[in-house]
């Protein structure tokens, strides 16, 4: 073991392909991360898929050394349960945008999180179909002014962490490209987490949709509009780490510590394991104004995954009935009748 | 009174079932079929239910039906009945029209009740008057009040006792036909194996059936039909969606390729994926998706995965699935496609047959998306063909569309169960080790048949992506070069044409000297076929026709055309208003294509096939 320990390094996973997105993209940063995140995780390239729809981020595959699909529009998570139900000893990436993800395949999103299959489900959120040259997604705020909103959208967004923990989710994480070290610790846990792990990752356009997430990403905020989030450590924020999370209520509260009586005491503890999904929510949709925006590994929590409770059950009944084969299952199974 | 007191001997004979489709006529028909199988004669079946699951009893609408032809030379499940039992006036109302003229009819008379002939909208209070039926030919036996006393004291409660009076119109016609009731018995037994107390109350019922006909209506003639050496071996009864099913696993046998199936339910094609749900006792992976577009492409995950992998649907599952089975066309992936076909346009009749679905099968993608289409011709012959689409998929590397639809995939026929060694192996095309050390490419031309080769995940050193993008025919990769994309639309074109080489010729039946061929394709088969033996038998010389039934459809085996056309007269008689003569013209445009079309949500009548012929026969 200890010799395989550093096998695969970060270009093993990388292919010769020229990376066509536009220079300054977000998804450049997500997908070195990628290439890091998957050589600390060791798994053969081989042994990995990555599958995609249509979009931007879905290019993602052509730039991977491994096995990969670029399918259709708004279909990875379906293809990707096909993949992973029929092989449950391939690790599989599914690659979505916004749009791929949440709008056209919002349906086999919310089901292959509701069904718990072991996909590593990213997220590629920047609010804006690009490849179309600019229009609004599902994850577009109210009123943005885009090339078929030109007068502002009408239309509130989804969250897409709440649309995971509708579906039930078992795994929710998030990040953006410019974090770099957050966004391999979020997808190293998504890979080893046992069922369907969304890790969303806010991505800048530079095109259609530049600076969206600026106003929290920029060095100088960072610090003070978003909460890191590790599981079993307090959660603290702001440039000293003087600000911290309580409960207030049925809702949270970001407080000074020796401000208000506030101390250390009184922040809240992060625990990504809580079965109930309460807080997680209430983490997740923490939007950056009077609460920071979370990112890490929100939630975390161990259910039965659906390729092996499907790879269980053939086993299970293949040993009980016994049959050798189709001929001998009909034999014992059906009538009939011998003609001489 | 009916006069004939003895038995009658008969090649062949049709019965029909009907009642309200909570009534258990299915199950009494298909008890009888199986036992009359049992006996040796041949069974085609056809269950024609409603859309609705239960329907208000005693209504028009909720009547279920399922008829048996059994005998000698039997091919479709017949044109019109011998004998109807109808459990209601309903039943008797609907159902008329399928009988013969000359047909007995079997009633039960407890149910012509005012509510009751209200409830089936009849005007008088007599509804073999109201109906114009001769009296002599009906035998109204009052089958509730008997079952009740049959069943006094058996501690079953009313509603209990009544569902048992499928098993006493079954009795009844056990007598008629001397059918055995103790095989009747053997077979209601293993049903019923965890319920004895039901299985004691059917078993009473059906014995005075028996005796109902035995002693009271001695002077019913009673049929012994004709039985027929068939060939060696161990027999079941199976219908076409079964049939298909284990096709599939027969392929998945002889391929080494365990068998993935993602599914969505549709009628009338649920029934596959119910069959290889149960058969995750063979290793099988059913899944029920969330849609009709996710079974699809969860199928094309696991052929990338390298499974044997299948979706199955009906017309409107397969439009949804167009667009994803172009990513099996482009990507180069096994996969087979069922399409049950049903009535048509959009939800049309869910629960009828019709041939509608040609053209979309052969067309109804975007771009130039060649596919290999097939189609059964029977519910024994969905094993065959389900198997050769699988076959064909992996071979060729591609995806092929296997036609069936409602008639053959509800009926059942007797199926002589197969040996392991008659189905040939299938011959995995896998990317191999000299491939791979040499130039390999994922999309490199192998072999004759134009196919790539199978790199599974999971294989070193095969790293590659497929996709729904073009690549360029040398590389592999990603091109947008407008010469290199005409290159790859011809080589997919060709790759589809080369499975020509891979099918059996068209074979023709019947009399091959005849200036006429009558042309069908998929599950019409049965009643072609005897319209056939009934022109070649008039003793017309201009009648003789000859018959050919297309079961591969693209590419055509590859002596079809030339063997069309030494045929005067092609008529083409289908299900749909022309679809396969269209194709059939485009590809014999030197010819004059006839048709014969019917669009009614039912198979032909022999009758109308025969007439049909005669009709063009007597034009030109």
């Amino acid at each position: 073991m200890e010799n395989n320990q550093n096998q695969y390094t970060p270009s093993d996973y990388k292919n010769k392909q020229s990376v066509r997105w536009c220079p300054g993209c977000g998804d450049h940063a997500i997908l070195n991360v990628l290439h890091k995140a998957m050589a600390e995780l060791q798994i053969p390239p081989e042994q990995t898929v990555v599958v995609s729809g249509i979009g931007c981020s879905s290019r993602l595959p052509y730039y991977m050394n491994t096995y990969g699909m670029h399918t259709i529009h708004g279909r990875a998570a379906a293809i990707a349960t096909g993949v992973k139900t029929s092989r449950p000893d391939l690790t599989v990436w599914q690659i979505s945008g916004d749009g791929d993800g949440l709008a056209i395949g919002g349906n086999h999103f919310i089901h292959a999180v509701r069904r718990n299959i072991d996909l590593n489900m990213l997220l590629f959120n920047n609010k804006i179909y690009g490849l179309t040259k600019g229009q609004y997604s599902p994850t577009t705020d109210r009123g943005t002014v885009t090339k078929s909103s030109p007068y502002g959208t009408t239309e509130d967004p989804f969250i897409p962490a709440e649309l995971c923990f509708g579906a039930r989710g078992t795994f929710f994480a998030r990040s953006f490209d410019v974090a770099l070290d957050t966004t391999k610790e979020v997808m190293v846990a998504a890979a080893r987490h046992k069922g369907a792990s969304v890790v969303e990752v806010l991505q800048n356009c530079m095109i259609f949709n530049n600076g969206a997430f600026a106003w929290f990403t920029d060095r100088e905020e960072r610090l003070n509009r978003t909460i890191h989030l590790r599981h079993g450590e307090k959660m603290l924020f702001g440039t000293d780490l003087d600000l911290g999370l309580v409960q207030d209520g049925f809702g949270l509260k970001a407080v000074k510590l020796g401000e208000d009586g506030y101390t250390i005491d009184d922040v809240l503890v992060h625990d990504a394991h809580c079965e109930s999904n309460f807080l997680h929510q209430q983490l997740a949709m923490m939007d950056g104004h009077s609460l920071p925006i979370a990112i890490g590994v929100i939630r975390d929590v161990e259910a039965p995954s659906y390729e092996t409770e499907v790879a269980k059950q053939v086993e299970t009944v293949k040993a009980k009935k016994g049959f050798k084969n189709l001929r001998d299952m009909i034999l014992k199974t059906t009538e009939t009748w011998e003609v001489k | 009174m009916l006069k004939n007191t003895n038995v009658k001997s008969v090649e062949h004979v049709v019965i029909r079932f009907s009642g309200d489709s909570g009534d258990g006529m299915q199950l009494a028909g298909n008890i009888f079929s199986n036992v009359s199988a049992g006996e040796g004669n041949q069974i085609s079946t056809f269950p024609d239910y409603p859309a609705e699951i239960r329907a208000p009893q005693g209504t028009l609408s909720g009547v279920s039906g399922f008829q048996v032809n059994l005998g000698h030379a039997v091919h479709t499940p017949g044109d019109e009945a011998d004998v109807l039992v109808a459990m209601n006036p309903a039943a008797l109302k609907t159902n008329l029209k399928f009988l013969k003229s000359t047909g007995i009819i079997i009633c039960d008379s407890d149910t012509f009740r005012p509510a009751d002939l209200k409830k089936a909208e009849y005007t008088t209070d007599d509804p073999i008057k109201e109906l114009g039926i001769d009296k002599r030919r009906v035998l109204l036996v009052p089958m509730t009040e008997l079952v009740k006393r049959t069943l006094e004291g058996s501690g079953l409660d009313q509603k209990a006792m009544l569902k048992c009076k499928n098993m006493f119109a079954l009795g009844l016609i056990c007598w008629l036909f001397e059918r055995p009731v103790d095989s009747v018995l053997a077979k209601l037994k293993a049903k019923f194996a965890k319920k004895p107390e039901i299985y004691e109350a059917n078993a009473k019922v059906i014995r005075a059936g028996w005796d109902c006909g035995h002693n009271t209506h001695s002077y019913m003639p009673t049929y012994r039909v004709e039985t027929e050496s068939v060939e060696p071996g161990i027999y079941t009864d199976v219908n076409g969606n079964t049939a298909t099913a284990w096709g599939l696993i027969m392929a998945s046998e002889k391929s080494g390729r365990p068998l993935f199936l993602g599914s969505y339910p549709i009628t009338p094609a649920t029934d596959i994926l119910h069959e290889l749900a149960k058969r995750k006792d063979l290793g099988v992976k059913a899944c029920q998706m969330e849609d009709e577009i996710a079974g699809v492409c969860s199928a094309i995950g696991a052929s990338y995965a390298g499974h044997l992998a299948v979706t199955s649907t009906s017309g409107p599952g397969l439009a949804l699935k167009s667009e994803a089975i172009g990513l099996a066309v482009m990507a180069e992936l096994p996969l087979v496609v069922i399409d049950v076909q049903r009535g048509g346009p959009s939800t049309g009749l869910p629960t009828k047959t019709e041939q509608t679905d040609l053209m979309q099968a052969l067309y109804g993608r975007n771009g130039e998306s060649p596919i290999c289409v097939l189609s059964a011709v029977s519910p024994t012959d969905c094993f065959h063909m389900a198997f050769e689409a699988a076959r064909i998929a992996i071979e060729h590397m591609t995806p092929v569309i296997l036609l069936t639809d409602a008639f053959i995939a509800n009926g059942s026929s007797a199926w002589r169960v197969p040996e392991e060694s008659e189905y040939p192996e299938i011959k995995v095309p896998f990317v191999t080790d000299e491939q791979l050390a040499a130039e390999w490419k994922p999309y490199k031309r192998i072999g004759e048949n134009f196919a790539r080769a199978w790199a599974i995940p999971g294989t070193k050193g095969a790293m590659h992506r497929v996709g729904g993008l073009e690549k360029d025919f040398e590389t592999s990769v990603i091109s947008n070069d407008g010469a290199n994309h005409a290159l790859m639309i011809e080589t997919r074109r060709s790759k589809v044409a080369k499975i020509a080489n891979s099918v059996p010729d068209l074979t023709i039946a019947g009399e091959k000297d005849a200036d006429t061929i009558l042309v069908g394709w998929g599950g019409t088969y049965g009643h072609l076929y005897t319209a056939m033996e009934e022109l070649n038998a008039d003793g017309n010389e201009n009648h003789k026709v000859a018959l050919a039934q297309f079961r591969y459809i693209n590419p055509m085996p590859k002596n079809a055309i030339e063997d069309l056309s030494r045929f005067k007269r092609i008529i083409v008689a289908e299900l749909n208003t022309g679809q396969f003569a269209d194709y059939l013209q485009m590809h014999m445009p030197g010819h004059e294509i006839l048709r014969i079309n019917k669009v009614e949500g039912q198979p032909f009548l022999v009758k109308e096939i025969v007439d049909g012929v005669i009709k063009h026969i007597e034009q030109k």
